[in-house]
């Protein structure tokens, strides 16, 4: 299906200080939006403004033309989200925590056993989360970006405590999920190398 | 995407494996129960007639504030990880997440406090037929605290050693359930008519089943922001 996420005019003010205001832009299907920015200079919390966290001052975002405040539940149905923390249960095996994810929305029909072989985790895969590296709770994460059937990728500094093997293997992945109509928008401060449809949103 | 009931169950089973890997912190209300229970007959001596008097009361408060005391891990631990985040973007709707945590929390909390309520009876010489009224009593208040709880919990998620903030939110609404409670106790160990205050308690645990949830999605979704 052809989806299309379209934002306009967005502002946005975290107690006094306003981050940003009237910006916008438009994805569609095979396109990444990389949102660049110093630190503190407001990426996360877009981010998490467009993912329906925070409220937004003013501006509207649309998924395939329709205001996403209309219905937030159908549009998280559309995305998965990589945060700054992983997000998954220390005391339970990545297998489990990647179980429990497959109850939170559309999944793929590929195992959650394939999958964290795929990203490099065949023998870790029933261990506790805890004794897991930084890299390889990433990797992880991004088991769980895979095995989900939704349109967009939310990602937060999706790069930190990869090493270049790990990063790689994150661009990667992008592009496979870019390749089966996927989309994605990054905050990030590094150079993105990928071969889609690159925009660029920078934050002052 | 599976169906509400699936997320519901999972969720639940999610947070049970999670306090069986941890047992410590399951223990932790019970242990402080029956401290506080059983230290009381101690403290104040051997009169029957006095254990029967306030034996109620006491057993009440203990396992108020045993449930009290759990309720500030209760969203913790997901809010520092990040899976709460992963919960409030997900396509299920959080009530029913939230009550799935909900209801984990009880199992682990608030029903080890209602089986071993007979012990303590016994501490305070309560005659068989009150331990029933008071396990029944206990077992209503405990689902209700649970319920209130989390809407507390919830609300002071995203608050560094927000527990004081907890009970104070939390204690004003619970204070029918410990009148009303212990009444109900000391009633059946008079002999008087208690059944008023059983309703009461259903009514308050039925209300609270049907409120709480939303009550706590939503103080989720703003301490979240």
């Amino acid at each position: 299906m052809n989806h299309k996420l379209v934002a306009e005019d967005l502002t946005l003010f975290r107690g006094e200080r306003c981050l940003f205001s009237g910006i916008g832009f438009a994805l569609g299907v095979g396109g990444v939006l990389a949102l660049k920015g110093a630190n503190g200079s407001g990426k996360t919390s877009l981010l998490r403004a467009l993912a329906g966290l925070i409220d937004l001052e003013e501006g509207t975002i649309s998924w395939d033309g329709r205001p996403v405040l209309d219905d937030p539940q159908q549009f998280r149905s559309q995305f998965a989200w990589y945060g700054h923390r992983t997000g998954f249960k220390h005391d339970l095996t990545p297998l489990e925590n990647l179980r429990f994810d497959a109850m939170l929305r559309p999944q793929r029909d590929s195992s959650p056993r394939d999958v964290l072989r795929s990203v490099g985790l065949e023998k870790q895969m029933e261990l506790p989360m805890r004794l897991l590296s930084a890299g390889q709770q990433r990797r992880a994460a991004l088991a769980r970006m895979l095995i989900a059937d939704v349109p967009l990728w939310l990602m937060d500094e999706p790069f930190t405590n990869l090493d270049i093997a790990g990063r790689e293997f994150v661009e990667t992945t992008l592009g496979t999920h870019l390749a089966r109509g996927g989309m994605a928008i990054i905050a990030t401060h590094m150079a993105l190398s990928l071969d889609a449809n690159l925009d660029e949103l920078v934050i002052q | 995407m599976p169906g509400m009931i699936a997320a519901f169950v999972a969720t639940t089973q999610r947070e049970l494996l999670l306090s069986l890997r941890r047992p410590g912190d399951m223990l932790n209300p019970l242990v402080f129960f029956l401290m506080v229970s059983t230290l009381f007959p101690l403290a104040v001596g051997p009169d029957n007639e006095t254990l029967k008097e306030i034996g109620p009361g006491v057993t009440w408060v203990a396992a108020l504030l045993a449930m009290l005391l759990s309720l500030n891990s209760l969203f913790m631990s997901d809010y520092e990880d990040g899976s709460l985040e992963q919960l409030l973007l997900s396509a299920q709707p959080l009530p029913v997440l939230g009550l799935g945590k909900t209801l984990a929390h009880w199992l682990v909390t608030g029903l080890p406090l209602v089986i071993v309520a007979p012990i303590v009876a016994v501490t305070y010489r309560l005659p068989n037929e009150v331990i029933f009224v008071m396990m029944l009593t206990l077992l209503l208040g405990t689902i209700s605290l649970s319920l209130l709880g989390a809407i507390g919990a919830a609300l002071t998620v995203g608050i560094h050693r927000g527990t004081a903030l907890l009970s104070l939110l939390v204690l004003p609404l619970s204070m029918p359930l410990l009148i009303f409670g212990a009444r109900t106790v000391a009633l059946a160990a008079n002999n008087e008519v208690y059944s008023a205050g059983i309703y009461f308690l259903a009514a308050y645990a039925v209300g609270a089943l049907t409120l709480a949830p939303f009550a706590t999605a939503a103080a989720l979704r703003i301490s979240n922001e």
